[in-house]
């Protein structure tokens, strides 16, 4: 439904340019000059405070500028001393495991609970309700319950492990550092599983019946209609939710920084949690800004194939 | 035969849907019955390690709300995450409106390159740019004032509220505004007299997404403005209510709840704008 509205709209933009006039109501339609007094508040301000802002963080990254300083060109200094730091590779390494196991989580538990939703028929929005909320609230506050949910000395999880006699001892959740990457994915993946469910879910509903009972009268169990009917029918919704999903997962930075603040030993810091502990509280704002802009070629592959699938399908049509 | 029928039709999805969908429901609502159970708790229960977690067994207190109130800035906290996200959205919904009308509806040079720009700002994670945004919010003068955040907000809010309303924009017949400009309506009184009555419900949309945004809004909030009495509620909470090693876990449920509060208000009685907002714009 209205997720497709999502590639349609850069493909009708891609494609309006390019048609010349050709009847009256399209010559109504030309308006240059109003057009762009509407638009230059909005291109303004992003101009200022988006593009500036990211020629600036280039600039600052190729620079020794610190906080309050304006700093000297140093060339790719700066790239060169994080790759070299056994910190940055633990980060790096940290985006990658915390990136991919959120996203699988998510993906895989996302798609269960759509699957549910979807035959869902009593209490439907009650039960919609509930599931969306994790993703509501603000994450800053709803992670600091789970940071008391995880506390090392009254943890209500390890209560009740204790009491269901599964282990005899209290876990230390947040000071080890493998359970503490998996603190931080399952918070992620508390956060963002709504947004997964209720758009697969608007995927699932779009699929026509009609091929279901094709597929049924084909011999297909339900199993055979999830993997020829639903799977191959969702993999566009599927694609924009993981590619979405996966720069906001890999930029994360509140649940980080709540629980975790990056430690125990670096172990879960991310690339904006670490350039947060360099830029900022370090004063190196120049590293700092090497480190975000690790996140800038995720960006870049993100908007590329969202790009392509959209020429795909104006092709097409 | 007549039992076999109600089994299909009434037994079954009990167990097929009810009960595979109650575990996820439970591990999304329960966090936020923690916060709320713990918030209302007394302190001699709270840090009793043998006492049931789940329920209040030994009275309910109002002493965390007290102290949030009393001894911190809470309620500034409050007042100053609703000025800015009442701003802020304001702002977003209006560039939003007058950036998504011509994307919609006009043909012009550059048409392509600026909705693309759009979709591209719209990816744009706040920690890619927080960095430079402080150099940049520094030199304006705005640092550690609320300005700060009302003018970098839009950042975000107006790449995601224009997507939004070039959508709804796109579903309104051309013929009604075609009609009111050959009666001698310019564009932009089209626009506001034709067009935006009847997209109401995406502006409600975009402004409930962007309201929600700003409301939840924690590091930008966080590295532009540093005196207490001027944080926003996100950040207050967090970081004024943590001492040293010393955690007032009462105050921080409270402060969580009332924190919560103003957003979830507006979910109950919005849903139906939340979820097809979710599921327009892939919200961040």
């Amino acid at each position: 439904m209205q997720l497709k509205t999502l590639n349609g709209d850069v493909a009708k933009v891609v494609a309006r340019a390019e048609g010349p006039a050709r009847s009256l109501a399209d010559a109504l339609v030309r308006d240059t000059p109003v057009a762009y007094a509407f638009i230059a508040p909005a291109f303004f301000l992003l101009l200022f405070l988006v593009a500036y802002p990211f020629v600036l963080s280039v600039w600052l990254s190729l620079s020794d500028a610190r906080i309050g300083e304006t700093g000297a060109f140093v060339g790719l200094e700066n790239f060169q001393r994080l790759l070299s730091s056994a910190i940055f590779l633990q980060t790096l390494q940290n985006s990658i495991v915390f990136t991919a196991a959120a996203l699988g989580a998510k993906t895989v538990f996302g798609m269960a609970l759509a699957l549910l939703l979807f035959r869902i028929g009593r209490f439907k929005r009650l039960i919609r309700g509930a599931i969306l909320l994790p993703f509501i609230v603000p994450t800053a506050l709803s992670t600091l319950v789970w940071w008391w949910m995880f506390e090392p000395l009254y943890s209500v999880v390890n209560w009740t492990l204790k009491s269901l006699h599964v282990v005899n001892r209290d876990i230390p959740w947040l000071p080890d550092p493998y359970l503490a990457m998996f603190t931080v994915v399952l918070v992620n993946t508390w956060r963002g599983l709504p947004f997964f469910a209720i758009t697969i879910l608007a995927g699932l509903v779009a699929i026509p019946r009609e091929l279901y009972e094709a597929a049924e009268s084909d011999g297909a169990g339900p199993i055979g209609r999830f993997w020829h009917v639903t799977v191959p029918l969702l993999k566009p919704v599927l694609g924009v939710v993981i590619l979405f999903s996966a720069i906001f997962t890999l930029a994360d930075f509140n649940i980080v920084y709540v629980l975790t603040k990056g430690g125990p030993m670096n172990m879960t810091h991310l690339f904006a949690t670490y350039s947060f502990a360099l830029g900022l509280q370090g004063g190196q704002i120049s590293q700092g800004a090497a480190v975000s802009l690790f996140l800038f070629p995720i960006l870049l592959i993100v908007v590329f194939t969202q790009l392509r699938m959209v020429r795909r399908a104006t092709t097409y049509e | 035969m007549n039992s076999a029928a109600r089994w299909t039709r009434r037994i079954r999805p009990l167990f097929t849907v009810y009960v595979p969908v109650t575990p996820f429901v439970l591990f999304a609502l329960f966090p936020l019955y923690f916060m709320l159970v713990t918030s209302f708790k007394k302190n001699a229960e709270l840090y009793d390690v043998n006492a049931v977690p789940f329920l209040i067994g030994r009275g309910v207190t109002f002493g965390h709300y007290e102290l949030l109130s009393k001894d911190t800035l809470f309620w500034s906290w409050f007042l100053n995450s609703l000025m800015v996200s009442v701003a802020a959205t304001v702002i977003s919904v209006v560039l939003g409106i007058l950036a998504a009308y011509p994307l919609a509806r006009l043909k012009f040079p550059g048409a392509n390159s600026f909705g693309v720009a759009i979709f591209v700002t719209y990816l744009v994670p706040p920690s890619l740019l927080f960095l430079p945004l402080s150099t940049v919010v520094a030199r304006l003068g705005l640092s550690d004032s609320l300005w700060a955040l009302v003018v970098t907000y839009p950042t975000f809010l107006v790449p995601f509220c224009t997507w939004l309303l070039m959508g709804y924009f796109r579903t309104v017949p051309k013929e009604i505004e075609e009609c009111a400009m050959l009666d001698g309506c310019n564009r932009l009184q089209t626009m506001l007299r034709i067009l935006l009555p009847v997209a109401v419900p995406g502006v409600i949309c975009a402004a409930l997404f962007a309201f929600t945004l700003s409301w939840n809004e924690f590091l930008y909030a966080l590295v532009f403005v540093s005196p207490a009495e001027l944080k926003t509620m996100t950040v207050g909470v967090f970081s004024e209510l943590i001492r040293g090693d010393i955690y007032y876990w009462g105050g921080l449920m409270a402060g969580a709840c009332i924190g919560s509060l103003p957003i979830v208000v507006a979910y109950v009685f919005f849903l139906d704008y939340y979820v097809s907002g979710l599921t327009a714009g892939a919200v961040k």
